[in-house]
């Protein structure tokens, strides 16, 4: 090991570790985006509805959830599951696990954007005699998701770079290769700093772009 | 309870909790000094400081901790030609480069929160700029840090558990998995009690910090009413300027 | 309006005691963006003298203030303080810009009075008095806490010595903050609006202070308001101020009388009528 790096050895593992990247590490971050929207969601409009116990369960799991680290709750759905019958690969528990973990966070954004509606935007509606329904179509939401927007691509960034927790369960994301890669052949430098260097492409631009948006949105 | 064998687990539980603890509030620590230099580092004039200070912030909050964690313990030494004897020391590192960098965002903020009269007053006063940040800006600004500060504990708290893949540390859940293999039953039970460990800790730093941002808070003239454990009485506006007004006219 | 019966009544416009006015722009030109606000405004105060400037916003009463007050940068001319520039210092034969130092060196001759205030939060009423003297001024704590004392004495709060901002009310804040911009000894006042943030009541109680200032002093001061009758009462000299530029000045009595101007006669009746 005499200098600190070679560049044959980094240009004949780059294409794995985009290969990782693309085919987990991205494909990851959608899907538990998808998940932990749409769940996220659900949460959120059961809190709202005060459902009598459910409400209070929920919110109290919500809590839970947030506290406590994704590992740990990656190896729980990972060893449980089986014992109730659901057999799916590492991926998928990993998928899941981070879509319902950050379900959590969604719910609590969700909930935010809706209060900040201001409460005359709901008494304007009533005194125009204006239907329920049409006030969350029309009035509420669109207001309640340019106030959430910023929010959500915040955490859909987060998401991104905690896909690399995966590891632990041995799901085959970039960085999981990347150390594998290094490992393997006694060299640990080149196989980290392009894994570093490949999240820092991604998500810079990301954060830079969502910051034209919030400020577009006017919450600088 | 016997086949649990918990017995001759529970010191090396203990172990790991300690070190669990001990990573978070370490590396919070050094986290907070970074965050402070990085913070205002990031606001000076001059450009080179501040670029200085922008590039390091949005290294490493732009990629993962996963990775920070790996570079340095298995990348740098090779670079730097040294040897890890203590494995913990690079996992600490790690986590205060990347939770530094995160609060700097945090103080910066923060300090530009601070109503722009403030500055201005300062100014009138021809305090100088030292004076100005250290008298009358930064006091005002802590309290504003402190929630955001709660939540990035909290996450660092919860990234603890990654230094499972890293050979030579033995955190909490590191311990557990441990146990888990050799004793292989009760994962359930296993895992909630796990999670309910963390959930506690949490929560502790958490009252914690609630009981810093109300001291804080109460330096500034803003005491609030309590939210869950302490009491506080918070000052109110007097009322005595009829009397008052009167006497001057 | 109210009335005010002690020997408030200036005499002649302000005695220079040089042949020099105390306070000088010449050519002052302030642009925000694409705005010019200030186009080679010229403007002298002698010492002594208190002026009012009125106007209606935006017309750039309040960025004066903030010019000698150096809250703003100057985009070109000068400002004269006593014999020194304020902006620039002497190289020489040569006016460059001024760096820190100087600023501050000339500076320390200004102090100001906010529309909102603007106590420090963090420490009580006797601590923001104290805390400019002792740092910049290099006093003692002694000596500092002493005169502070008693110019919370002359504003009437010399029972809120240790109180908290937050304790008191809007009139109570903005006296501390005259006798925290006095404790400094500044030979120039700027009071920028500083009745307009307080509830009716409670203005009255501010104005006695500065007439009393007014009275037994002989700072000079600048005032922006809309107090007319303050205006009236304690200054030497009216300036009407319309974009940027001095329209008409003269005494109180003049301007408020016998206005020559139209814009200060529609801009009078505007305000007057109001009440």
């Amino acid at each position: 090991m005499n200098s600190n790096w070679d560049w044959d050895y980094a240009v004949d593992i780059f294409p794995d570790i985009l290969r990782a990247f693309v085919e987990y590490t991205l494909t990851i971050t959608i899907l538990s985006s998808v998940i932990a929207a749409v769940v996220g969601l659900l949460f959120a409009v059961i809190r709202f509805l005060h459902v009598p116990v459910l409400s209070q369960v929920i919110t109290g799991f919500l809590e839970f959830v947030r506290s406590t680290p994704i590992p740990v709750q990656l190896f729980f759905l990972f060893y449980v599951l089986p014992d109730y019958g659901i057999l799916v690969g590492a991926t998928t528990v990993g998928v899941w696990c981070l879509g319902l973990h950050y379900a959590c966070y969604y719910a609590e954004v969700y909930r935010a954007g809706i209060d900040a509606v201001p409460k005359g935007q709901w008494e304007a509606c009533t005194a125009l005699s204006i239907p329920r329904r049409y006030v969350w179509q029309h009035v509420v939401l669109p207001q309640a998701l340019r106030n959430v927007l910023p929010s959500l691509g915040n955490y859909v960034i987060s998401m991104f770079k905690e896909t690399p927790f995966l590891f632990v369960i041995s799901v085959p994301e970039m960085v999981s290769v990347a150390q594998g890669i290094g490992s393997r052949n006694f060299r640990y430098v080149e196989p980290l700093t392009i894994a570093g260097l490949i999240f820092l492409a991604a998500s810079y631009p990301a954060a830079v772009a969502l910051r034209r948006l919030e400020i577009r949105l006017g919450h600088a | 309870m016997s086949d649990y064998n918990l017995g001759p687990w529970l010191d090396d539980f203990a172990h790991g909790l300690w070190v669990t603890i001990y990573l978070t509030v370490v590396s919070a620590f050094f986290a907070l000094v970074l965050a402070f230099v990085l913070g205002m580092l990031a606001r000076v004039r001059h450009i080179a400081p501040r670029t200085f200070a922008r590039i390091v912030i949005e290294l490493f909050r732009g990629t993962s901790l996963l990775i920070q964690l790996f570079w340095f313990v298995f990348a740098f030494p090779v670079i730097v030609g040294i040897v890890w004897t203590q494995p913990v020391i690079p996992v600490i590192i790690a986590l205060s480069l990347n939770f530094g960098a995160y609060g700097a965002e945090v103080v910066r903020g923060a300090i530009n929160a601070v109503a722009t009269p403030q500055w201005e007053a300062a100014v009138a006063l021809n305090l100088t700029p030292f004076q100005r940040m250290r008298r009358v800006i930064l006091p005002q600004a802590v309290p504003l840090m402190i929630p955001p500060f709660n939540n990035l504990l909290i996450q660092l708290l919860k990234s603890t558990p990654l230094v499972i893949l890293i050979p030579g540390v033995l955190d909490f859940l590191s311990v557990g998995e441990l146990y888990r293999r050799s004793e292989t039953t009760h994962y359930v039970s296993l895992y909630i009690a796990e999670l309910v460990v963390y959930f506690l800790l949490a929560y502790a730093f958490t009252l914690i910090l609630r009981a810093l941002e109300a001291r804080a808070k109460a330096r500034v003239g803003r005491a609030e009413p309590r939210r869950k454990i302490f009491s506080f009485r918070g000052p109110s506006p007097e009322e005595e300027l009829p009397a008052e007004e009167k006497a001057l006219a | 309006m109210a009335t005010h019966d002690t020997t408030a009544q200036p005499d002649a416009a302000g005695t220079a005691t040089d042949s020099q006015p105390l306070i000088r722009f010449d050519d002052v030109v302030k642009r925000f963006g694409e705005l010019t606000v200030l186009d080679k405004l010229k403007l002298s105060v002698n010492a002594g003298e208190r002026v009012t400037l009125i106007g209606p916003s935006g017309s750039g009463k309040t960025t004066i203030l903030r010019l000698l007050m150096t809250l703003e940068d100057l985009t070109g001319g000068h400002i004269w303080v006593g014999d020194q520039p304020l902006w620039h210092m002497r190289k020489g034969d040569k006016l460059v810009p001024a760096n820190q130092k100087h600023l501050r060196e000339v500076r320390k001759q200004i102090g100001m009075v906010f529309q909102h205030f603007n106590l420090f939060p963090n420490m009580t009423v006797l601590q923001n008095l104290i805390e400019a003297p002792i740092r910049v001024l290099g006093k003692s704590k002694a000596e500092a806490s002493e005169k502070a004392r008693e110019l919370l004495d002359q504003v009437g709060l010399a029972a809120k010595v240790d109180a908290h901002p937050s304790q008191l009310s809007g009139g109570q804040q903005q006296r501390v903050a005259i006798a925290r911009a006095l404790a400094m000894e500044p030979r120039i006042l700027l009071l920028d609006e500083v009745t307009s943030a307080l509830d009716p009541e409670l203005i009255a109680g501010v104005l006695g202070v500065l007439r009393d200032i007014a009275d037994t002093t002989d700072i000079t001061m600048l005032i922006v308001t809309h107090e007319m009758g303050f205006a009236r009462d304690v200054s030497h000299r009216v300036m009407m101020f319309d974009s940027g530029q001095i329209v008409e000045q003269g005494p109180p009595d003049k301007i408020f009388s016998e206005p020559e101007n139209d814009r200060t006669r529609s801009f009078l009746h505007a305000i007057l009528d109001e009440r």
